[in-house]
């Protein structure tokens, strides 16, 4: 958790501050590695010097939380917000896996009591408040705690006046907590309606993937609505659709290109550009 | 592409002719007479047993589903039997004039005894299966049989109207209300034009449109949910149903009115949540509500179906559980043997949970309303959470 508080300069040629045992899991271990969009084989200390992104072709490579807050807040500003919060497991989900093994499983691996980071710190001098989902933590799923972390982030720019940003990376409402997990998806759009109310700006950075119930909740509620190139943008799965519609799929289904296209995404903003992106968002809107 | 569109929203004029209604009241009317006449005769098997001849021992071999949807239950069947042999014997009397009356009593107790036992000890999956029992009531059905002056409302003044979700004015009890529900649809072609219920993004802001009109008038609000999900397919995240259920979120949290939320049959996740949030959170008995249907849980967990009893019961969707959770703030009880058995003594029970919670809500200011409604979110899943 020391990690946090040393984040490095986010500038796209510096490399972020990860500690070694932080490294999230998508990367095969390894000097060298595929990418998986052009084929070719790069250098895993440029790919992660490029802000995890492909030298070759700008493919975004998954980061996990603590990478993106490492990348995006200005070095040494951050403070985490309700680091330690986990879940009970409230209904004792135990099908195939328990639940609470499940969780204390991705607990070691990410160093994270949950999949999401919250906290408030500066994007290029400006205050916000952040919260960052983990892919790697569950899928992203939001269940209680990832609900009540964001709820509370929400409430917290709400009262401090500052922007929210939220970064977007689940695969929808965490099905071991059940409708609990639903009920989170409503709490965090009510707190949403407060800040709305109060003028504050949401700026919502939707990361691949983004599907079901984080998207049909939060997550299309920005103010403005920035994606990675590519990412994976929607409600239900492709693999769903297909089987309920029995048709292929076109190319570009659900990626971000194709919710710029049909009107639900504002701009595609590469991860190099984030930042100032986000700097000159605040300025704008800010008050 | 063209599939979908298909599939997709305006096509068939879905339910509004009135004779389709009134055959269903009618009925719906018929089975509850018998069934407060005769505890027994669900409307299922109604007439076909007969055709003259046999005695019970024939009856007894005929275990068979009745005909029709296939509406037997495979845990009902013990239930349907003695059903069945109450109709013939009943039958029997009529046409021989022999005196089996203390015969029919004893039967009929035995069924009360054995629908109680049957109903009090349901699985969470045999739970899910009433709630899709074909002939459970529906949306359409309550309106029927509670709504006074029921005006239906259509469209989104986007895209389309979406069958999958009606919405309209009316009145229940003294009360002057907003409905919004799910549609299923009930035969064949009703389905198909329904979505089997799943709606599409225009169907999430049809009912957000017909609200915030509702709110505009200072007219309460009851929605009725009966979903197996939003619809998955091209056209619906081409309009991006997220979002539509997203901005229902958001905007339903702050509607100046009263809002009551009934799951009534299904509560399939974001779809059944995109018209759920409110003042109030109840379910009828039988109903289920959960993040993920049964067959999906199991699909993810042992890629396939065939694992949703033991997925249901994981998932803890059923109203008794929800109810201790405090995700839902009543169970609404169910007619003996459950909603389908006798649709008008459920559409009571809904129709005096709605009359008398609204008289509750409508005593509030909006401002007090609104922040009431606002903790009710915020304390969803505290229970969860270690710090």
């Amino acid at each position: 958790m020391t990690q946090l508080m040393t984040s490095v300069k986010p500038l796209p040629s510096q490399q972020p501050s990860v500690s070694p045992a932080r490294k999230h899991v998508d990367v095969p271990a390894g000097l060298w590695l595929g990418c998986p969009d052009c084929g070719e084989m790069i250098y895993r200390k440029e790919m992660e010097a490029n802000l995890h992104t492909c030298p070759r072709c700008r493919h975004h490579f998954r980061v996990s939380a603590l990478q993106r807050v490492n990348m995006l807040v200005d070095t040494g500003t951050f403070e985490e917000t309700d680091k330690r919060m986990t879940s009970s497991d409230p209904i004792l989900f135990n099908a195939r896996k328990s639940y609470k093994q499940q969780l204390l499983e991705a607990q070691k691996a990410s160093g994270c009591g949950d999949a999401v980071i919250t906290g408030k710190g500066f994007i290029k001098g400006r205050p916000m408040v952040l919260a960052a989902m983990d892919f790697f933590f569950l899928a992203g799923s939001m269940g209680s705690v990832v609900g009540e972390k964001i709820t509370r982030a929400i409430e917290l720019a709400t009262a401090e006046r500052v922007p929210l940003v939220i970064v977007s990376c689940s695969g929808g409402a965490r099905m071991q907590e059940s409708t609990a997990s639903l009920m989170q998806m409503a709490k965090t759009s009510a707190a949403l309606a407060r800040l709305h109310k109060a003028g504050g700006l949401f700026v919502s950075v939707l990361a691949d993937p983004t599907t079901g119930g984080t998207t049909a909740s939060f997550a299309m509620l920005g103010d403005l609505i920035y994606a990675e190139p590519k990412a994976m943008i929607g409600f239900a799965g492709p693999r769903t659709i297909a089987n309920t519609i029995k048709v292929e799929l076109p190319e570009g289904f659900q990626r971000a290109e194709f919710l710029v296209e049909k009107g639900f995404v504002d701009r595609i903003v590469p991860r190099g550009e984030l930042r100032s992106t986000l700097a000159r968002a605040f300025d704008f809107f800010g008050r | 592409m063209n599939r979908g569109g298909r599939i997709g929203p305006p096509v068939v004029v879905c339910l509004p002719a009135s004779s389709k209604e009134q055959t269903l009241a009618k009925r719906t009317r018929r089975s509850v007479k018998k069934t407060s006449a005769t505890p027994s005769a669900a409307s299922p098997s109604a007439k076909p047993a007969k055709s003259a001849s046999g005695g019970p021992s024939k009856t007894a071999s005929g275990s068979e589903t009745p005909s029709g949807l296939g509406m037997g239950l495979a845990f009902e069947q013990p239930i349907l039997k003695l059903e069945k042999q109450i109709q013939e014997l009943l039958l029997l009397q009529e046409t021989k004039g022999v005196d089996y009356n203390a015969e029919i009593k004893q039967m009929r107790d035995n069924l009360t005894a054995l629908l109680k036992k049957t109903y009090d000890n349901l699985t969470a999956w045999e739970t899910v299966q009433v709630a899709r029992h074909p002939s459970r009531p529906q949306t359409r059905d309550y309106i029927d049989l509670m709504v006074k002056d029921f005006e239906e409302l259509s469209g989104d003044r986007r895209h389309g109207d979406d069958k999958a979700m009606v919405t309209g004015t009316g009145r229940i009890g003294s009360h002057k209300i907003m409905l919004v529900g799910h549609c299923k649809g009930r035969d064949t072609r009703e389905k198909i034009a329904c979505n089997f219920g799943c709606a599409h993004p225009e169907g999430y802001r049809k009912a957000l449109l017909k609200m915030q009109t509702a709110a505009k008038f200072g007219l309460p609000i009851v929605t009725l949910i009966d979903t197996p999900g939003a619809y998955p397919g091209l056209g619906s995240e081409e309009r991006s149903v997220a979002e539509a259920i997203a901005v229902n979120l958001r905007e339903m949290s702050v509607l100046p009115v009263p809002v009551v939320c009934i799951v009534i049959g299904e509560g399939g996740s974001g779809g059944a949540l995109g018209i759920g949030v409110g003042d109030r959170l109840a379910m009828l008995q039988y109903a289920w509500y959960s993040v993920i249907s049964p067959e999906g849980c199991s699909g993810i967990l042992w890629k396939g179906s065939a694992n949703a009893p033991d997925a249901a019961e994981a998932l803890k969707l059923t109203s008794r559980h929800l109810r201790e959770l405090g995700v839902i703030d009543e169970v609404i009880a169910e007619p003996l043997g459950g909603a389908h058995r006798n649709p008008r003594q459920a559409a009571v029970a809904l129709e005096r949970y709605i009359d008398r919670t609204l008289r509750e809500l409508k005593s509030l200011d909006a401002e007090k309303l609104l922040d009431l409604r606002y903790q009710r979110l915020r304390r969803q899943g505290a229970g969860a959470l270690v710090e």
